[in-house]
């Protein structure tokens, strides 16, 4: 499974996409601080708002910081909520979801009824009008409130995937052998459910890492990080646009949409796999088979005539 | 559940005369729909009853800080009457719970919504009303037009996966889809207003013409300025039924009644329209009846980027001053007419699916 799913080359270059901006959150840094010696937030009075330059290769903002420093280190700041929230999300997905598909009856019932009270409320608006209260919060706060909002979507779909697993033959047969329902669930039931819920973890830590950007630029995100929807929040409110700074706003939306298409990427190669009828044809194959079938009918002519 | 499951059984076996299996049909799916109700009901008693319960178990007490900021605010000590108003939003200390709720649902029965602080004494119903109409009139045209424009090419896409035109736009609204709205406004708003100088930069209409509805030059300003942000929200809403109209296309066009018309000869036109993708675009027009409840919530960020006065840049303006009465309205709002839509399309999916009819 996993093999195959990595000869996908849409799923190669996602990944490695992801794995880029997670490897500059963990360690840029600590290169852009240390061994380049340039902070994010020292103030270069001689550049204001400066154009990418030799010296500041992003430019700097309008108060003369530099914008590539900001940046490495706004991506910690997004990955962090994006992760925490993504790692949350999966876990009350996965919890609820196998559970109730896992135990049916009553417990199911009212889990069930639990996700859709979820899933019909626009979690949005929720998130917003929580932050709203608990304004200049910290990141963690931020990551454990979009993390709550984000699972029930996953959830349903774990719980139509458990509830197939259950009854499965394998599942079945081990039960008859008296295995005990936690052994059933972790070594029946959670195994073919990897793929599923690491696809799952990826879209939940974009989810994250887009909701967090938004909170931040409605003012009510997290106080005290630089994140890319800091950045972008700042160069508006410091009207970057009509000053005509491109170089501050554009290059943290870049990063989003780029993480962004990462995992829809992977998703699209997962979903190429489990559903052949979603996959493109291939131009070439498809013109060597015609060709092929030209060449036949030439040939069946040919011996007929 | 056992009542589905019920009418599912019944409904194949008792097809003995076509009127009882008609009336059981409908009856059916006029028990579904009630069920549906029933649960949206629940959801929406659930949402305004936690909007009641939120600032009472917040920490300090948010209706003191309110009382507060409008003392500040005007210079005077809030009469009697204001506070009470604060007191049935925010939680009072010294009355018990159960009886503010009531006091709660009374006051919303009535549409009191309260006095917005930012804006002292304007009532958050005004403010409200006032926006309200921008935001509908914006997104909703633009929804429905990003919704036509990307069926028809969703649907001529997934008509023949990996054409010239799929492998061309597939990437690229893989990549559009991926870009968080607010920012991609930004860019169009920095290209098309700013470097261009092609558009308004901020605003929904001239403010040198004076606002009346039957003044020509009034609408037209209101087009102008309107412009910008509208076609950036149909570029943004496009791309995503663009892609869900191509992938159930593409599982559609390889169904047996397809080729079926195909294999009759009908013109390709026809099949594509009447064939494939009548039946591939169930799963849009639900997405589109939920778009449409999701109109005032969906793009709110996409307003306070083009300054356009609709819900999104009151709430904005509402978040940056701490004016948790207008806060609230807007959260009813956008929560009220999400579940409404989301009635609406599992109606219409009731409505448009036969399948539907059997599951009850």
């Amino acid at each position: 499974m996993i093999g195959g799913i990595l000869r996908s080359a849409k799923v190669r270059f996602g990944l490695a996409l992801f794995g880029f901006f997670v490897l500059v959150a963990v360690v840029g840094p600590w290169v852009t601080g240390s061994l380049w010696g340039v902070s994010a937030t020292a103030i270069d009075y001689h550049h204001l708002h400066a154009a990418p330059s030799a010296l500041h290769p992003f430019g700097t903002t309008g108060t003369g910081q530099d914008v590539l420093a900001q940046l490495v280190v706004g991506a910690r700041g997004s990955v962090a909520v994006g992760l925490s929230s993504g790692i949350l999300a999966t876990v009350l997905a996965a919890l609820v979801g196998v559970t109730a598909g896992f135990l049916g009856g009553r417990a199911d019932q009212v889990l069930t009824v639990l996700t859709n009270l979820f899933i019909t409320m626009p979690s949005f608006a929720v998130i917003l009008i929580v932050a709203g209260y608990v304004q200049g919060a910290s990141w963690l706060v931020i990551a454990f409130l979009i993390g709550i909002f984000e699972w029930p979507g996953g959830a349903r779909y774990l719980r139509a995937q458990t509830l197939m697993l259950r009854n499965h033959d394998s599942t079945v047969a081990a039960r008859m052998l008296g295995e005990n329902r936690r052994r059933l669930i972790v070594a029946e039931v959670m195994p073919h459910l990897t793929g599923i819920i690491s696809a799952m973890f990826l879209r939940a830590v974009v989810a994250g890492i887009f909701a967090e950007a938004a909170l931040d630029f409605l003012g009510i995100g997290s106080a005290d990080t630089i994140s890319w929807g800091t950045m972008i929040s700042v160069a508006q409110d410091q009207n970057a646009i009509v000053r005509g700074y491109w170089w501050w706003f554009a290059p943290p939306g870049l990063c989003i949409a780029l993480i962004g298409t990462a995992t829809a990427l992977v998703n699209f190669g997962l979903d190429e796999i489990t559903n052949p009828r979603l996959r493109t044809a291939n131009p070439a194959a498809v013109r060597r088979f015609e060709r092929a079938a030209r060449r036949r009918a030439r040939t069946v002519r040919e011996v007929a005539a | 559940m056992s009542e589905a499951l019920v009418t599912a059984g019944t409904a194949p076996g008792g097809a003995r005369t076509g009127g009882r299996v008609t009336r059981r049909l409908v009856a059916g799916r006029l028990r579904y729909l009630l069920r549906r109700l029933g649960f949206y009901l629940f959801t929406g008693w659930a949402a305004i009853t936690m909007n009641f319960v939120l600032p009472r178990f917040m920490p300090g007490d948010p209706g003191d800080a309110l009382l507060r900021g409008m003392q500040r605010q005007t210079g005077q000590v809030p009469t009697p009457e204001q506070i009470a108003a604060v007191r049935t939003f925010y939680g009072d200390p010294t009355h018990n719970l159960l009886a503010q709720y009531g006091r709660y649902w009374w006051d919303l029965a009535h549409l009191r919504l309260g006095t917005s602080l930012s804006q002292y004494p304007t009532p958050v119903s005004h403010l409200v009303g006032d926006a309200l109409p921008w935001t509908m009139v914006l997104v909703g045209a633009t929804t429905l037009l990003a919704w036509v424009l990307g069926t028809l090419l969703g649907a001529y896409m997934g008509w023949k996966p990996g054409n010239r035109f799929d492998s061309v736009f597939a990437p690229v609204t893989t990549f559009v889809h991926a870009i968080p709205p607010f920012w991609l406004s930004l860019l169009a708003l920095y290209v098309f207003g700013f470097v261009l100088g092609w558009f308004p930069l901020s605003g929904g209409y001239d403010p040198s013409v004076p606002f009346r509805l039957n003044n020509v030059w009034f609408l037209l300003s209101v087009l102008k300025y309107g412009a910008l942000p509208a076609m950036t929200l149909i570029f943004i809403g496009f791309n995503g039924w663009l892609f869900s109209m191509r992938n159930v296309m593409v599982t559609t066009v390889s169904e047996d009644y397809v080729q079926l018309a195909r294999a009759k000869g009908l013109s390709p036109t026809r099949v594509l329209l009447k064939y494939a993708a009548r039946n591939a675009l169930l799963p849009n027009v639900t997405g589109l009846a939920l778009a449409i409840g999701g109109v005032i919530g969906g793009v709110l960020l996409t307003e306070i980027v083009f300054t356009y006065p609709g819900m999104g840049y009151l709430l904005f303006q509402a978040l940056q001053q701490h004016d948790f009465p207008v806060m609230q309205a807007i959260f009813l709002l956008i929560t009220l007419t999400a579940l409404a839509a989301n009635f609406i399309a599992d109606s219409l999916y009731a409505l448009l699916d036969p399948r539907t009819k059997e599951r009850g």
